[in-house]
């Protein structure tokens, strides 16, 4: 944490906890009997509970959004740019609620946590949820928390697929849906990109098919892979150049395999910090849950279609250098909003960062965001 | 307001929808929606305007016209398409009437009349090419790269079978329209605003 905390960010908050006794209905047909949801909130409810807004995590993501959980934290939430007191997820007027999914790592019921009642951890046998499991989860959290309905969900990528499935399966629960670097479905070449990661994951010999907690280990070379792949997808060609460009970390070649471009070192150190925060299982889930995504299956494939019940407004952001959910996938959700009939505003943000670029305090990007909140905030009844 | 927005304002039939191609700031769609109950969206590509947008609640898409409305725009979506001061600058203005014409019932433009007098002045007598208040940047770097007069315009409209409604022309203040503008448009006309459709509709 800085030294002082700074004005706009909501400084020290705490992950609760709400265990759920009712089971959950889930779609691959199996149940979960009893869970917990891990959760942080920020700002306050206002008496009529018409300022709650829900902030959908992505795939790494977790229910620490903003602030820090203790005066050691290095680092802040994974969403402080764009949630705290001024910021365009304004504090002041919101009462902010970000969960962490099932089948997460950081405190929700999943493949690290122990079976209800046994000593042994759920690890692989932890049933596959999908998005509109998520929503489902959701949904309960909402109702328990004494809120109606959510003013706003907004999410960025796997997070704005959330947002998606919100309009969908509970349109009268949501007013506006801010969906960001997201995609109506993965291409074959995204669930490629999942692929190798879950391969790198599965044939780490201390993988032990996915009990390795038992076995006091952890997948980490598979998982480190894994992240330093996806990683990759994460930036764009220009981004990394102008990062590292083909700086060597020694200012020389020394003909070997160890570490010796920037960017090698970064990638690394991204991976082994990765593996020290995140669980192996987690991330085969999650990449399942992304690959599975596609709302208009249901509907003959025709995504204005699934989306013609929805009747939020929304409103939709891309970032012209991510390849990961590239501009023309947020273009496809858009025409079919239209296509309906529904109030949707678009913006192509202009950003080198790649896919990351949702995360980043970039000023047009911020300003838009902005702009929409503030109506959003004058709006409160 | 702009008054050539204020005559396209009143020449839009309240309660209707319409597409604003090159909305600006969205001051049209604003007025619009405010005062007479039409539903619209806009079309923009400056992010400043776009933030404007946005703060005023106006729907707006981040778009290149160049790219056309086929990404986003079925046949006959809206009653109105409204592109203002944006046909000369665009690659191909024939293409893009046409797709106003595919996802609207009626078109509205407006564009600089190149054959006002004051630039035929410049041309035919200066010998250069013309500098006005409607068209005030140099050759080399202005944005208006298919000009035309109100002849070009309506000889395209007949090419393409389409049926001229209505035609206004206004002086670059867009307020007055004289006796000599209104007896020779193609002359003393300045700024020309036309409503049209396809034949046969």
């Amino acid at each position: 944490m800085p030294d002082i905390l700074p004005p706009d960010s909501v400084g020290i908050v705490e992950s609760k906890s709400m265990h759920f006794d009712k089971p959950l209905q889930l779609e691959c047909g199996k149940t979960l009997p009893e869970y917990d949801i891990a959760y942080e909130t920020y700002g306050e409810l206002d008496d009529s509970a018409s300022n709650a807004i829900m902030i959908c995590h992505a795939l790494s993501g977790d229910q620490h959004a903003a602030g820090y959980h203790s005066t050691e934290d290095r680092k802040p939430g994974w969403w402080e740019s764009c949630i705290g007191p001024g910021k365009p997820i304004d504090t002041r007027r919101f009462f902010v609620v970000c969960m962490n999914n099932l089948g997460g790592c950081k405190g929700s019921t999943g493949p690290n946590t122990k079976r209800p009642g046994k000593d042994t951890y759920w690890g692989p046998d932890f049933p596959i949820v999908t998005v509109k499991d998520w929503v489902n989860s959701q949904h309960r959290l909402m109702l328990e928390l004494g809120i109606d309905h959510w003013l706003a969900v907004i999410g960025g990528s796997l997070g704005g697929m959330q947002v998606m499935q919100w309009t969908i399966d509970y349109p009268d629960e949501i007013e506006h849906a801010i969906v960001i670097a997201a995609s109506p479905k993965l291409t074959a070449q995204n669930i490629a990109f999942n692929e190798v990661a879950r391969q790198a994951i599965l044939s780490d010999p201390d993988f032990h098919h996915g009990h390795y907690l038992e076995k006091n280990t952890i997948p980490r070379r598979g998982l480190m892979l894994a992240r330093m792949l996806g990683h990759i997808t994460y930036l764009s060609d220009d981004s990394m150049r102008e990062k590292f460009g083909r700086e060597l970390r020694e200012g020389k070649l020394n003909f070997g395999f160890d570490v010796e471009f920037q960017v090698e070192s970064y990638l690394r150190y991204q991976g082994h910090a990765f593996v020290e925060r995140f669980d192996a299982n987690t991330y085969l889930l999650m990449t399942k849950t992304l690959d599975y995504f596609d709302p208009a299956r249901d509907h003959g494939d025709d995504l204005a279609t699934a989306m013609s019940g929805a009747t939020a407004k929304f409103m939709v952001m891309s970032f012209t250098s991510d390849w990961r959910f590239s501009p023309q996938r947020s273009r496809e959700i858009v025409k079919a909003l239209i296509k309906v009939n529904k109030q949707v505003s678009y913006v192509e943000i202009e950003a080198h960062h790649g896919h990351d670029a949702f995360l980043m305090p970039i000023p047009h990007y911020l300003n838009v965001f902005h702009n929409y909140m503030q109506n959003l905030g004058r709006d409160i009844r | 307001m702009r008054a050539d927005l204020a005559i396209i304002a009143d020449w839009i039939k309240p309660g209707s929808s319409m597409l604003d191609m090159g909305c600006g700031d969205g001051t049209l769609l604003k007025y619009l929606r405010d005062n007479c109950s039409v539903d619209g969206i806009g079309l923009e590509i400056d992010p400043r305007k776009i933030e404007s947008c946005i703060l005023d609640r106006i729907s707006v898409i981040q778009a290149d016209l160049n790219d056309g409305l086929e990404q986003y725009f079925s046949d006959n979506s809206f009653d109105y398409v409204v592109m203002s001061q944006t046909l000369q600058a665009m690659d191909r203005p024939d293409i893009l009437v046409e797709e106003m014409l595919r996802v609207g019932k009626q078109g509205i433009i407006t564009f600089p009349n190149m054959a006002y007098w004051k630039g035929r002045f410049q041309l035919g007598i200066g010998g250069f090419m013309p500098v006005t208040k409607s068209l005030p940047n140099q050759w080399f770097n202005t944005p208006n790269i298919h000009l035309c007069t109100l002849h070009d315009f309506e000889a395209l409209c007949k090419e393409k079978n389409i049926n001229i409604l209505e035609r206004t022309v206004v002086d670059h203040t867009h307020s007055k329209s004289t006796l000599l503008m209104r007896l020779f448009p193609n002359l003393f006309g300045e700024i020309a605003i036309y409503r049209f459709c396809l034949n046969g509709i």
